[in-house]
Order: C-alpha cells, then structure tokens, then sequence
C-alpha cells in the first residue's frame, strides 16, 4: 500500500475544497460583523459566481480574467441589490424573519438561475491549460493552484482593507458597535451596503475559480451555503481568520474522513464538530471568549 | 402600515382563494366525436430528478400530440394529463392521487424516479389502477403479489451490472473498486454490484460513498487505487459522474479501466467531460446508440425513427430517459387501443404483452414478471473520439 | 382557551366535518380531501413547532428530523419485526423525546443564529443517519413494505377515515396546546418569551420549561411522522431533510407564529399552494413560492392572522 501518495491526495483535496468553504465562510462573516444577519443566500452567490463566469465565457467569448472580473461585478451587483431592495426593508426584524428572508432571496436566485441557465450542469476551462503536477506520488490540478491563490489573495486584500483603509475600519467600528459607530460619523447605512457588495463578490469569485474542477448547475449553492456556514460557525462568527482556519479544516476534516473512515458519514463528521463546538464552545474554536461575552448567544 | 399590511393580507387571502376556485372554472371542453382517452402521467419535470422528467415530458407530450394528428385511438383523441412530482414523494403521492379520483384516468405511466414509484405503489394497488413506471428498481415490481398493478419499462439494475459483470469476466477482471453516490441511484446500484459480484467471481476490493453534490471525488478515487483494483464502477447521476471521470484522469488512473452506470448515457456528459471520458465503459440500452445497430436489429426502425421525430422537434439529442417514456406511452396507448380505458383490462393486457418492441429492448410481460426485460436488451458502449462505440 | 377560541373551534370543526361531502360533490377538487390529510398531518408538526417558536421563543430548523424519527420508528418496527402499528407510535414518541432531551439540553442554551444553526447541523446528521443506514432504513431508496393502519382489525384504507382520524387528532392537540398555554406553564413561557433574563430573575425555571417544550413538540412531530408513514407506506429520507424543517417553520410564520391557529391556517395553506395552487404556474412555480415568503416576512411578520383585527389581541393573551 503506498501510504504516502494517499495521504498527500487527501491533503491536496481537502485543501481546495477547504478553500472553497472558508471563502463562502468569510462572506457570511462580512455580511454578519456589520448587520447581524446571516444571509442563507451566500451559497447562492457562489452558484451565480460559477454560472455567470459560464455565461462571459461561453456565450460573450470573453478570455478568461475578464469573465472571471466580470462574474464577479455582475454578483456583486447582484448582493447589492439584495441588500438595498430587500434587507433595507427589515432592519429591525426578529432573528426568525430576517432567516426567512434571507432563505426567500436564496430560493428567487435559485430560481431565476433554473430560468437563465436551465438544470444542466456547466464547465469552464481551466484558467490554466496543462496536466496535473505530481508531488510525492499524488496529483495536483492547476486549477486548484489558482483556488489556493485566490482564497490567499481575498485574504491578504481583505486584511490590507479592514486594517489600512478608512471604510475598512469603519467597518470593523460598525461591528463592534453600530450604535457608537454611528454617533462618530460613520454611514452605518453606506456600509452595510458595502458589505454585502464585498461578500457577494467574494462568494462569486469562489464560483468562479471552483467551476473547472467541479462543474456548476443551479442548486449546487445551498449545500455549499451550508458547508460555509458551518466553516464560520466553527471559527467563531465574525472571525476572518477563524473561518479561513475553520474552512481549511472543515475541508481537510471531511477528505481524510472520507479516506481513512466512511466516505458516507463524511459529511457528518464535520456537523457534528461543528455541534460540538457549538455545545461546549459556542464563541467558535478562534473565536474569543471575552468578546464572546458582549454578544448574545 | 397597519392598513397596508392589512391590505397585503388580504390580496394574497383573495389570490389563494382565486387559486382554489380557478380549477371549477377552468374544465376543458373538447369538440370531439368520440369522448377521449385519457393517459395520466407523473414525471420529475423539476427538482433533482429533472433531468429525467425533462426529457420524459418531452417525449410524452410529442406522442400524444402526433396519436391526435393522425385520427386519435380508434377514433377517440387522446388526452394526455402530466403532472409534475418536483422529485418529491408526498407530491408524487397526491398528484396519483389525483389523476385517479378527479381525472379519472385509466392507466398512469411514470413516476421518473424509484423513491417516487415506491410511494405510489401502494396507492396504485388500493385504487385499482395500473402504473407503468419509467424507475429501475426491481422493489417496484416484486414481491408480485402485492404489485398486481405496477410495471416497470426501466430495466433492472441487476441486468446493467449482470451486463457489466459479464464484459468484465471476458477481460479477465476479478477485483473491482465500486464508488456510488448517496442518492436511492446509487444504492440501489451498490447493492446490485456487490449482490452480484461472487455469482460472477468478482471481488470488491473497495467501496467508497459520495454526495450527490460533492464538488471533488479525489478521496474516494485515492482509497480505491490504494486498494489496487482492475477496475473501477462508478454508479452515479448528475455532475459526480462526471466529476468521477475528470478526477480519475487528473490522478492519472486511467490505465485502471473505468466503468460507468447507464446513468452516464446522455452525450451532453460526453462534452462537459471535455474529453477526459475517453475509454469510459457502460452498459446501456440501445436507444441510446441507435445509429450503431446492425440493421438486422429489431428495435433499430422504432429508435431511428423516434430519434428523428425529438431531434427535429426539441433540436436536442434523444436519452435513455425519453425512451422510458416513448417505452411506457406506447405500452399505454396499445393497451387503450387494444382494450379501451379500463384499468383491469389495460393491466391484463399490459401484463400479457410479449414482444412489444421499443426504445429500451423487446419487452415480454407476464404475470410473475412485469418488468419485460433482460440483460440481452443492453449493449456495452465505449466512449471512443468523443462518441459512443460498440465495445469489444 | 376563551369564548372566543372556543367558537372558532366549533366553526372549524364543523367546517372540517362537513368538507369531504363538499369535495365529493364537486369533481374539480374531490382530491383537496388528500391534500388535506397532509395538511391534518402537518399540522401536528406545526402546532409544536408553534409552541415552541412562537409562545418560548425558540427556533428549531429540526423538525423534520424528529418528524422523520416517529416516521422511520414506526416504518422499521411494522415493517421488519412486523409489530401491530399502534404500539408503534408510542414507541416513536419516545424515542424522539429521547433524542430531543439529549440535544435540547445542550441545544437550547444557545439562543438565535446559534440555536437555529444546532438544531440545523442536528436535523442534518439525522438525515444522513436515515440514508447511511441501509440496513434498518433502506437508505436512500426508501422503506417499503409498511402496513397500513389498522384499528380493530380494520385496515384503514379510505382517505375519509383517514382525513377524520388525523383531523381528530390535530384538533385534539390543537385542544391541548391551548390548554397548555392557559396554565402555569404556559405564562412561563409567554415570560420567557417577552424577556428570559427577567422570568429567570423572577424564579422562574426557563431552563426546564424551554426544554420541556422542545420534547413536546418534538413528540407531535413524532406522533405526525407514525400517520406519515402509515398513510404513505413508503419512507424515504427526502421527507426528512433540511427543506421540510424550513418548510415546517415557514408553515408557522405564514400563518402568524404567535398564534396556534395562525399554526394551523399556515398549515393548510402552503399545503394547498405547494401543491396545488402553484400547478398554474408550472415551472415558474419555484419563483413564486419565494415570492410569498418574501412578502410574508417582509410586510406581514405576525403572519396571516394579523389581519383579522381582533384575533391578534385574542391570541395575545390566551
């Protein structure tokens, strides 16, 4: 039995999948650190991401870079629209209302994306042509490269902008409190709107860079929304760096569960860890506890 | 606000009651002769099982629209009454419920799906009114005593991997890597494969899950070749398959040959797997590869004729899933022409129908078999330049 | 339950009682009476899931599991131990209470997103549970072979008999549920609901009482899931998924969340228009569905019954 090979495959697979899971994590935190929502429609982004990037490719013949540049616009768009149509609408709603809507929106996108795209799943070319590397006996895909790359890249950018950035900050002031942000001048309004503008960004360009290796149809977001969530449960809502570590994990979790265990219960392995988590540390594995204490469980 | 809301209340109390009055209004008044036939249909039209009930539709709403072009059933019109599941089974169950009591149809083909099937298998027993279901699953059809009133036009899975099974053999496979999705394809598949494996002197080496929505199989894949088979079964629907395929070449595997189940059939796979499927092997019918046949073949006129009439009219290849419809509708309307619209008499007959020839094989009927068909009504295929070809 | 519930009551039950003699006389809707079994037999989800939402405050997106539990308790023990159906139901119940007193206890010390996202992850593990298990629960292709209902030695059979049995049974614990809002329960709830910190500084036990709704409704949706499975005979994991426990909330929030009969209005009418009013639109039908949710919570967020003026302050103070 070659051991090696097997485990760094494992590893390689984990990690693209984590990466996925942690960029749709990340967005749920956005959205979440400045309004308290968790939008249920986040997997939605990443659906439209990968079939918008179908569309700029496939039908307007756009070299790749400019679909991907272009998805992820048109998503952000989307996320705004959301927000400013929508969620504007129900600020002061209970926690239940505000799931129903959020669901509402994730089912008129599911929708909408039957209509546009119909039920078939739909590839993109890889954004580089070439076999799969080999290292210590197991296969690298390209494309996973440049999911890596971009997850790295969302992450750094996102760091430079919450910590360099004057709207970055005013951000982070909002969720730390909105009220207090708002008496010292910040346009809690302007960004919420941005909020949701970055986190349907993020979740289109997670679609889009994932449609090679995994194809894409109309209801692949609501398991990935999940997934995602469970990623930013486990690192503690509204930690970036606990949902990118969660993701990672999540990923790793379920590859080498379903390659040294039960490739059946591989999905429950990882809801249970989250469960767990949730039971005996509800502020997330990254989370802290003493900002776990300001806010409500 | 409060009046409003109020408002908003109140218009969608009046839309749900228009919703409930609408279908009084609205009963259909046909000039005819004759008063028509009716066929009941249920398809998975929406939902996971689309891809199924799309096709399905398609092609049953095309032969009933050509039966009233060319004088109706013995002079009556038919009327074709298609409701859709949305793949699921409460739906399933209410909407046979409803072609039984309120049209009254007299024969129902479909549901697409076995969990859809099963769930209206009962239903159909207690009502007196005969199914023909497009679902595979031999559970649809036996214990025979209480499935007086079901048949299958969907051949048994047992017949693909008897099939599989055989090719293997002449290979001199023994040791196999199975991977099946989660979904009731998939396990009915599994259980199947590994049922039949010692009949056939095959040894399961690996046996691996998968979600239906899983985005990458390279775990399943690894474990398998670590286990080192001779061959790999992949038995799934939707995109896994063809992530299964694009995997097992990215991990340079394909010198472990790999069979797929007839899941695979549909040549939009072939494009999206961007030529990664190439040596792909699969057991399927043979409406599937019609152009292929021999013309000595019985079932090639019906095929290339069918063939002709979807692609001119939908400008999209046939499936195997439109076949199982074209299967069941003709079976209904020669039972209806044969017997005119009484459920017992359209189960008799459809229960002594021999030799009827259609998309899916040359189906024999009789009262301990109500599936018709056999392992001889499939072909092995190849996936070969981006085509499907005879395999050796 | 006051005067007022009361008459509703008896409005309701005559109507109920005399409906399947107005669906036989009129052919175009002579099957509403099978969607109405389903709507009967959801509605025991429904009026559980209400208690708990609406009067202690607490959200579960696991209702289908404990639904599936009963349903798959009942389907395994009449199915291959070939037990009498009506002992089965019992033993569904506590089972379900067992696993709902399990996770409640860890569960419901969380409150919003994080309980909605525990009781979501443990809907989730049941389900997959259901579809792994093949040998018990015939895994994704579903349980077959489950006998009907029968009650002294009458196999139930016609949809009348079943329409009356489960109505009977959502009414008696429609009865129920009231009665338990009316005592001292009832108030601790309605306290912990307004303002947990406050009813725990008064004394009274929420931590009991938010559990000892969350078994209770998990055992309706059990008692649901046995008429589930006997009236279908058929299970497969499908019913049970993530879906139907966003479903079942939805039926108590488009209905009115703070209302029992709000549960039930809410009930019967995504019954209806899932599957039968949509039929209209065909396959714009997924779109329209949205639409409704989405309007509902947006513009009318105490559900349908905020439109009848008075049954808001009636069922404001049972």
């Amino acid at each position: 039995m070659d051991f090696g090979a097997g485990w760094v495959q494992y590893l390689f697979s984990g990690l693209t999948t984590g990466a996925i899971y942690a960029l749709v994590a990340i967005g749920y935190n956005i959205i979440y650190n400045v309004t308290e929502v968790i939008n249920f429609a986040q997997g939605e982004f990443v659906m439209l991401g990968g079939l918008m990037a179908v569309f700029f490719v496939g039908t307007l013949h756009f070299p790749i870079p400019a679909a991907f540049v272009c998805a992820v616009l048109t998503v952000s768009c989307v996320g705004l629209a959301m927000d400013r149509f929508v969620l504007s609408r129900a600020r002061n709603k209970s926690v239940l209302s505000l799931i129903i809507i959020t669901i509402a929106v994730s089912i008129l996108l599911k929708g909408a994306a039957m209509f546009e795209w119909g039920k078939d799943p739909y590839t993109l070319p890889p954004f580089t042509q070439g076999e799969p590397i080999t290292i210590f006996g197991a296969a690298l895909q390209l494309q996973a490269l440049w999911v890596l790359g971009i997850v790295a890249l969302v992450v750094v950018l996102l760091s430079i902008f919450f910590h360099r950035s004057m709207y970055g900050k005013a951000m982070l002031a909002c969720a730390d409190n909105p009220r207090a942000a708002r008496l010292s001048g910040i346009p809690v309004r302007q960004m919420v709107l941005l909020s949701f503008l970055l986190s349907a960004g993020i979740g289109a360009a997670a679609g889009a860079v994932i449609t090679p290796i995994s194809l894409m149809e109309y209801d692949r977001g609501a398991l990935l929304g999940l997934k995602g969530f469970g990623a930013a449960a486990l690192g503690g809502l509204g930690q970036f760096f606990g949902a990118l570590a969660a993701g990672l994990f999540l990923g790793l979790a379920e590859s080498f569960c379903a390659g040294y265990l039960s490739s059946g219960y591989k999905d429950a392995v990882a809801l249970l860890l989250l469960l767990m988590v949730l039971f005996f540390k509800p502020e997330g594995l990254f989370g802290s506890r003493e900002a776990a204490k300001l806010k409500r469980f | 606000m409060r009046s409003m809301r109020q408002g908003i209340g109140m218009a969608m109390m009046a839309a749900a009651f228009l919703g409930a009055v609408l279908p009084l209004t609205a009963s259909p008044c046909m000039a005819a002769d004759k008063e028509p036939y009716k066929i009941g249909a249920i398809f998975s039209v929406t939902g996971v099982g689309s891809f199924l009930g799309e096709p399905e539709k398609k092609t049953a709403e095309m032969i009933a629209a050509d039966v009233n072009k060319n004088g109706g059933i013995n002079g009556h019109p038919l009327e074709l009454v298609l409701y859709d599941d949305e793949s699921d089974t409460t739906k399933c169950n209410l909407n046979f419920k409803r072609l039984a009591k309120t049209d009254k149809v007299p024969v129902v083909i479909g549901p697409s799906r076995t969990g859809e099937s099963l769930a209206v298998v009962g239903v159909a027993e207690d009502m007196e009114v005969p199914v023909i279901t497009c679902a595979s699953s031999y559970k649809i059809v036996t214990p025979i005593e209480s499935r007086k009133w079901c048949f299958k036009v969907a051949g048994s899975e047992s017949d693909v991997v008897g099939k599989i099974y055989d090719h293997m053999k002449s290979k001199g496979i023994t040791k196999i890597g199975v991977m099946c999705d989660s979904t009731g394809f998939g396990a009915s598949g599994k259980e199947e494969l590994v049922k039949l494996a010692p009949e056939y002197g095959i040894t399961i080496v690996a046996d691996e899950t998968f979600g239906p929505k899983d985005t990458d199989l390279t775990p399943q894949l690894t474990k398998i070749r670590e286990a080192g088979p001779q061959a790999i079964v992949n038995w799934s629907i939707g995109p896994t398959q063809i992530l299964a395929v694009k995997n097992w070449r990215s991990l340079k595997m394909d010198s472990i040959p790999m069979y797929q189940s007839h899941g695979f059939g549909n040549r939009k796979n072939l494009e999206l797997a961007e030529g990664a499927a190439e040596g792909v092997l699969l057991a399927l019918a043979r409406v599937n590869v019609g152009p292929l046949l021999p013309d000595s073949q019985p079932q090639k006129p019906v095929i290339m004729a069918y063939k002709k009439a979807y692609e001119d009219l939908y400008n999209e290849p046939v499936s195997s899933f439109g076949g199982h419809a074209w299967d069941s509708m003709n079976l209904a309307i020669a039972a209806l022409k044969a017997v005119g619209p009484d459920p017992a008499k359209i189960r008799d007959f459809v229960e002594n129908t021999k030799g009827f020839v259609g998309q899916h094989g040359v189906f024999n009927f009789s009262p301990t078999d109500h599936g018709g068909l056999s392992k001889d009504d499939l072909e092995m295929v190849v996936v070969k330049n981006g085509d499907w070809a005879l395999a050796q | 339950m006051q005067k007022r519930d009361w008459l509703i009551f008896l409005a309701v039950a005559v109507f109920l009682a005399i409906f399947p003699f107005i669906a036989a006389r009129i052919s175009a809707i002579s099957h509403y009476i099978d969607i109405m079994v389903f709507a009967g037999i959801f509605s025991i989800v429904s009026l559980g899931l209400c208690m708990l939402m609406g009067y202690a405050g607490q959200v579960s997106m696991a209702q289908a599991a404990f639904f599936g539990i009963g349903a798959y308790t009942s389907g395994i023990l009449t199915s291959h131990f070939h037990w009498h159906p009506l002992p089965a139901i019992p033993i569904g119940c506590l089972l379900s209470a067992a696993v709902a007193w399990l996770v409640g206890v860890p569960a419901l010390r969380l409150k919003g997103h994080y309980l909605a996202m525990a009781t979501l992850g443990f809907g989730e593990i049941v389900h997959i549970v259901l579809n792994q298990e093949v040998e018990w629960t015939g895994g994704p292709s579903g349980l077959v072979d489950i006998p009907s209902l029968k009650i002294l030695g009458v196999r139930i059979s016609s949809e009348e008999a079943w329409y009356y049995i489960v109505w009977t049974a959502a009414l008696c614990t429609l009865i129920f549920c009231f009665n338990v809002l009316r005592s001292r329960v009832g108030r601790a709830l309605r306290a912990i609901h307004e303002e947990e910190t406050a009813a725990d500084a008064m004394g009274v036990p929420t931590a009991r009482f938010k559990l000892q709704v969350f078994v209770l409704s998990a055992v309706l949706a059990a008692i649901a899931g046995s008429f589930y499975t006997h009236y279908v005979t058929f299970l497969n994991p499908g019913t049970f998924d993530l879906m139907w426990s966003i479903r079942f909330v939805l039926m108590v929030m488009l209905g009115g969340v703070q209302s029992l009969w709000g549960a039930v209005l809410g009930t019967v009418l995504l019954t209806f228009i899932g599957n039968e009013w949509l039929r209209v639109f065909a396959d714009f039908d997924i779109l329209v569905y949205g639409a409704i949710l989405l309007l509902v919570a947006l513009f009318l967020p105490d559900g349908l019954v905020s439109i009848f003026p008075k049954g808001r302050s009636a069922s404001g103070n049972v």
